[in-house]
Order: C-alpha cells, then sequence, then structure tokens
C-alpha cells in the first residue's frame, strides 16, 4: 500500500507529538516512510529524543543540599511540631 | 489508620492514591505532624516547578517553600479530581512568578515580551547525527551544567513547559492544567521547546555528535 508523502517541515512540525504517540496511526506511518528516506529528519528526531531522554531521567536537577532539613525546619516553626 | 503511611512505590515513587487521600483527610482533621510526610513525595517537583521560573536555587527553595506553607492552608479546599502532585506544582507556580514580579533583580527579565511567534515553524540549525548518549553520561558534571544551561536559555513560556511535561512528566492535559493555558499551547510549546533544545546543545556535548563523513556538516534543505 502506498503512503502519501509528506514534507520534512510537516514532519517537524508534527515531531513532538510523534515522540509522545498522540498522532494518528495514518500520519505516523507517513512520518516513519519519511524517515527511512530522510537522513536530516532521523537526525532531528534522533537529537530531540535524546533531549527528552537526557532530561527526563530526573538527574537535571538536584534538590539543594540540606532542602528537606530546611523544609521540616520551616514547617515545624510554622505548624508546630 | 495508627501507623504513618510510608509506603511509597520503589518503581515509582509515588504513593497509593487511596493512602494519600486518606493522609490528607487526616491532616485536615488536625494532625498536622503528618504535613511533611503528605508532602515529601514532591519536594523535588515544587523545587523544580518553582526553579523553572526563578532560575535561582535560593529563590526557588524560598518560593517552595512557600508553597507548601500556603498548601498547608488551604488543604482543605484541594478535591481530590485533580492530582494533589499538580496542585502543588501550580501553587509552587504561582508563588514563583509572585517572588519573580515583587524582586528587583527580575526586573529586566524579558517575561512579558511575547518572545518568538509560537505559531510560525521552527526550523532546526543542525542535521548531524547525534550519537547514542549514555545514561551514566549524565553524572558527568558538565552534562548536567550542560543541560541546566540549555534550559535557562529557553524563553520562560517555552521553558515552563518543557520542565512541566519533560521533567516533571505530566501529562498535556495536567501541564495546560498547572500552567492554565490550551492544550494546544503545551503541544506548539512543546515542540519549540524541544527543538531549540536540541539545537542548542547539539554542537556542544564533549563531540556528542557523530559525523560520518568525519567533519562537521550542516546543510540547510531550504
Amino acid at each position: 500500500m502506498s503512503v502519501i508523502e509528506i514534507s520534512c517541515v510537516e514532519v517537524w512540525r508534527e515531531l513532538s507529538n510523534y515522540i509522545d504517540d498522540a498522532i494518528d496511526p495514518e500520519l505516523r506511518r507517513r512520518m516513519e516512510e519519511h524517515f527511512k528516506g530522510c537522513e536530516h529528519c532521523s537526525a532531528v528526531l534522533d537529537g530531540t529524543r535524546n533531549v527528552v531522554r537526557l532530561v527526563g531521567d530526573g538527574r537535571a536537577f538536584d534538590l539543594p543540599a540540606g532542602f528537606s532539613d530546611r523544609l521540616k525546619k520551616r514547617l515545624n516553626e510554622k505548624l508546630g511540631s | 489508620m495508627s501507623a504513618i503511611p510510608t509506603a511509597l512505590t520503589r518503581a515509582t515513587g509515588r504513593r497509593d492514591p487511596e493512602e494519600e487521600v486518606a493522609l490528607i483527610a487526616r491532616v485536615c482533621a488536625g494532625e498536622k505532624q503528618l504535613f511533611y510526610e503528605l508532602i515529601r513525595p514532591y519536594e523535588r517537583s515544587v523545587y523544580v516547578a518553582a526553579f523553572s521560573v526563578l532560575q535561582n536555587e535560593g529563590d526557588a527553595e524560598d518560593a517552595a517553600q512557600e508553597a507548601f506553607l500556603k498548601a498547608f492552608s488551604h488543604l482543605s479546599s484541594f478535591r481530590s479530581e485533580s492530582k494533589f502532585s499538580t496542585w502543588l506544582i501550580q501553587i509552587a507556580l504561582n508563588e514563583a512568578r509572585m517572588k519573580r514580579r515583587k524582586d528587583r533583580k527580575y526586573l529586566y527579565d524579558s517575561i512579558d515580551e511575547p518572545g518568538e511567534d509560537e505559531s510560525g515553524d521552527y526550523f532546526p540549525r543542525d542535521f548531524a547525527d547525534w550519537r547514542e548518549i549514555p545514561s551514566e553520561a549524565l553524572q558527568r558534571t558538565e552534562l548536567r551544567r550542560a543541560l541546566q544551561k540549555a534550559i535557562a536559555s529557553l524563553h520562560p513560556k517555552y521553558r515552563e513547559v518543557f520542565v512541566m511535561r519533560d521533567i516533571q512528566h505530566l501529562s498535556i492535559a495536567e501541564t495546560a492544567a498547572a500552567l492554565e493555558i490550551t492544550e494546544a499551547s503545551v503541544k506548539t510549546r512543546l515542540l519549540r521547546a524541544r527543538l531549540r533544545m536540541r539545537d542548542t546543545l547539539a554542537p556542544g556535548i564533549d563531540g556528542a555528535w557523530n559525523l560520518s563523513e568525519g567533519t562537521w556538516k550542516k546543510v540547510r534543505p531550504w
């Protein structure tokens, strides 16, 4: 079954929804077909996925040292222990 | 119910929703000492939400503390139709924004500027392949710094959506609710933020770009 072609600009527009699996199956098929033949868009997809994976693993930001102790102290002062 | 509920599932760090509702009821009924237990799993989410607005550790910590105190005072108004974590994040965002408005050091921030037009298309700047980054690489301080710097460089309206969605793992609907914007805006801003993050991080991370021909390649098809 032939798939209707899609342009690079259209692919970029839907890239985020593609990563989130929030597009309809027909559009997904067209985008997958496009990635097969377009090095540039595959690179953009891989890089964007890397960004999502890197920040999503929870280590991009740490709580400042002693945060919990200071919070507990503040809560105790305000709420009474 | 006598024991202090502490059972967080190891896999998700989340607590059973029924246990949470029960805990909220006990705090509202006067067991104030359980409040910290209630909010403990969300310390980081609340801090990161405040940090996404303020981009300053000390101020974000102050705003987070204020948010928790406010959450305590308004706990009886929390309705369990929404998620407790989203409710806390919303309070943290409001506290942080209030602080940003009041504090002179944020005076020149371009928060009221529209920024770039979000309805137009964003064109990626570079098309080199990005080699897979092993997760242990994140332990490297320079990579974490690069990530933080890239996030800081986003315009606030994109940064807040990006942080809620990709760092806090809120759904599109929850992000829209927390930021009080439409789901369509969340999607548009998220796309822009992710593509921009990729462009910002692309050439910098320690040769993380893998080039098949061995040279830097910048190709623009338009």
